[in-house]
């Protein structure tokens, strides 16, 4: 059930593990019990495997520790057992070949667009030009060229989230790592995100990792989707295998229908699931 | 507003307009509110309020001491007094405030002073600073900052340990070392809290100067307004009063200026 593949193959051959971009190995998370409760177990032994390029979508109910497990991966919770590698090498931190989109969008209030988007390439001292062209190219890749000087409060939430797209963007990382990026978005402008998102993913390849509580983002985005279950363990991991560029042919088809049903089913009928 | 239209819309745009006062009109308002202000008070006088001076009175005293030089010279030896011990207050509270908020034993050291002192009034220390520094200029200035200090440091704490932990993660993630968090995250974050604490700590500066006066000065609003009352001069005592107002409303309007400027990117709440 673990195991790498390229984004959309279909071919079940599981590829050696050393190719793997991410490698989540036995990553389990516990916080200690806190104010006289009892310890949380967020994380309890998650294997997993990224390729490079790929997209993987994470789907689950809430609180069974997708957030966590992107944490751990971004080098800001680190795990109690286990480790994540990337490239090879074991997660000790955050790092620059990792972005990071969050659900809060976390944008700076006091800065403008064009100063959150530059802001990890002044942290890594790049010249100022370069630093203004680069962000230049990553703001009007997300479609907001004539809001650079905007301050984040007068934009919209999907234009909020446009800017930390481009911010994680602009320190050109390998690997996306997003936390429910669209949740706090309408329906329409959720759609047109994910369409955007996948637009950008088909011309600047990144690998990512994609946190979702919505099914049919899970499916429509994902070359893979990785079903958890409470508390923090992989259930399932499902091939999409629905056919790249996606659109709206591939959103109404029956094909998707049909492991969109697959994966409801694996996300709200889970054992124990008493809610 | 007077006229008679239909009765159905009126309601709705009234409402609207009470919603969102604007820039001219709320002036206007202002302007009215001081001229009530006044008028009630020359009404008072007029009715023969036991010694109370009316305004025209009290416009006259301030033109005579205005033009003796008196006025001057006391403002500008308590805007002195003011200025250097609020200066002093808050250039310590704000990195204080910073240790503070940012490392925990800073934390444990000076949370207890700083709860401590909180509970003194500034007039309380005053026997102890004429005592230990005399009567110049020091004890006076020194109390100033002290209650200026209090006030700013609280708040520059809170808008360090307020900080959004998600902004810290996004600068981290984005490659940012504690350094740079700390200037271009946490300063930031925290400055409009750090004008707000020293809007709070000039009007604490003002409050304890006439207190601080009361040490054997020479010269300052607050010296002149105790003689004043020594001889029942009830129109010194207004001329100074009005003045500390004025003054004190100047300098917050600053500080109100420079936190729109500083923390202009909050959502208005
Ligand atoms: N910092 C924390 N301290 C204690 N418990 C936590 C913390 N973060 C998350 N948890 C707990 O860990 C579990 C998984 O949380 P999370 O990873 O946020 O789930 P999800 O993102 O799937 O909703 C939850 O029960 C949550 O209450
Ligand atoms: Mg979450």
């Amino acid at each position: 059930m673990n195991g790498t593949r390229p984004d959309g193959a279909r071919t079940g051959k599981a590829a050696p593990p050393d190719a793997a971009k991410i490698e989540f190995r036995a990553v389990g998370k516990v916080y200690p019990a806190a104010g006289g409760g009892t310890a949380v177990t967020a994380l309890g032994g998650v294997d997993l495997g990224i390729a490079d390029e790929e997209f993987v979508t994470v789907v689950g109910p809430s609180g069974c520790g997708k957030s966590t497990l992107l944490g751990v991966a971004a080098g800001l919770v680190p795990p109690t057992s286990g480790e994540v590698l990337v490239d090879g090498r074991p997660v000790t931190g955050p790092g620059p070949e990792r972005g990071v989109i969050f659900q809060q969008y976390a944008l700076f209030p006091w800065l403008t667009v064009r100063g959150n988007v530059e802001f990890g390439l002044k942290v890594a001292g790049v010249p100022r030009r370069e630093r203004r062209a680069r962000a230049e190219h990553f703001i009007g890749l997300v479609g907001l060229g004539d809001f650079a000087d905007a301050h984040p409060r007068t934009l919209s939430g999907g234009m909020r989230q446009r800017c930390a797209l481009a911010r994680a963007y602009a320190a050109e990382p390998r690997i996306l790592l997003m936390d429910e990026p669209f949740g706090a978005l309408d329906a329409l402008t959720r759609v047109r995100m994910q369409d955007r998102l996948l637009d950008i993913w088909g011309r600047e390849r990144r690998t990512v990792l994609f946190i979702t509580h919505d099914v049919d983002e899970a499916v429509y985005l994902g070359g893979r989707v990785v079903v958890m279950a409470s508390p923090g363990r992989v259930q399932e991991v499902v091939d999409v295998g629905l056919p790249r560029p996606r659109t709206e042919e591939v959103r109404l088809s029956p094909e998707f229908a049909e492991i969109r049903n697959r994966i409801w089913h694996a996300v709200y009928h889970q054992e124990g699931n008493t809610t | 507003m007077g006229t008679v239209t239909a009765p159905a819309a009126q309601p709705v745009r009234e409402a609207r307009r009470r919603r969102v006062p604007s820039r001219a009109r709320g002036l206007g308002l202002n302007l009215v509110a001081l001229l009530l202000g006044i008028g009630l008070w020359a009404l008072l006088a007029g009715l023969g309020v036991q010694g109370l001076p009316g305004p025209v009175r009290v416009a006259h005293r301030a033109a005579e001491v205005l033009g003796d030089g008196t006025l001057e010279g006391d403002a500008l030896a308590s805007l002195r007094r003011v200025l250097l011990g609020f200066a002093l207050g808050t250039a310590l509270a704000v990195p204080a405030g910073f240790l503070m908020g940012w490392y925990g034993v800073a934390r444990g050291l000076l949370e207890p002073w700083v709860q401590f002192f909180r509970t003194i009034p500034p007039l309380a220390i005053i026997p102890l600073a004429i005592v230990v520094l005399g009567i110049g200029e020091t004890p006076k200035i020194l109390v100033i900052a002290l209650g200026a200090f209090l006030s700013c440091v609280i708040s520059t704490f809170q808008g360090v340990i307020g900080v959004d932990p998600t902004l810290v993660n996004a600068a981290r993630v984005l490659g940012a070392g504690d350094r740079v968090i700390f200037t271009r995250v946490v300063v930031p974050a925290s400055t409009p809290f750090i004008v707000v604490g020293m809007r709070i700590g000039l009007g604490s500066a003002w409050a304890t100067l006439v207190a601080a006066e009361l040490i054997a000065a020479q010269q300052g609003l607050g010296f002149r307004m105790q003689q004043a009352q020594v001889y029942y001069d009830l129109p010194t005592i207004f001329v100074g009063l009005i003045t500390i107002g004025v003054l004190g409303l100047l300098m917050d309007r600053l500080l109100l200026l420079a936190e729109r400027r500083l923390g202009g990117w909050q959502d208005r709440r």
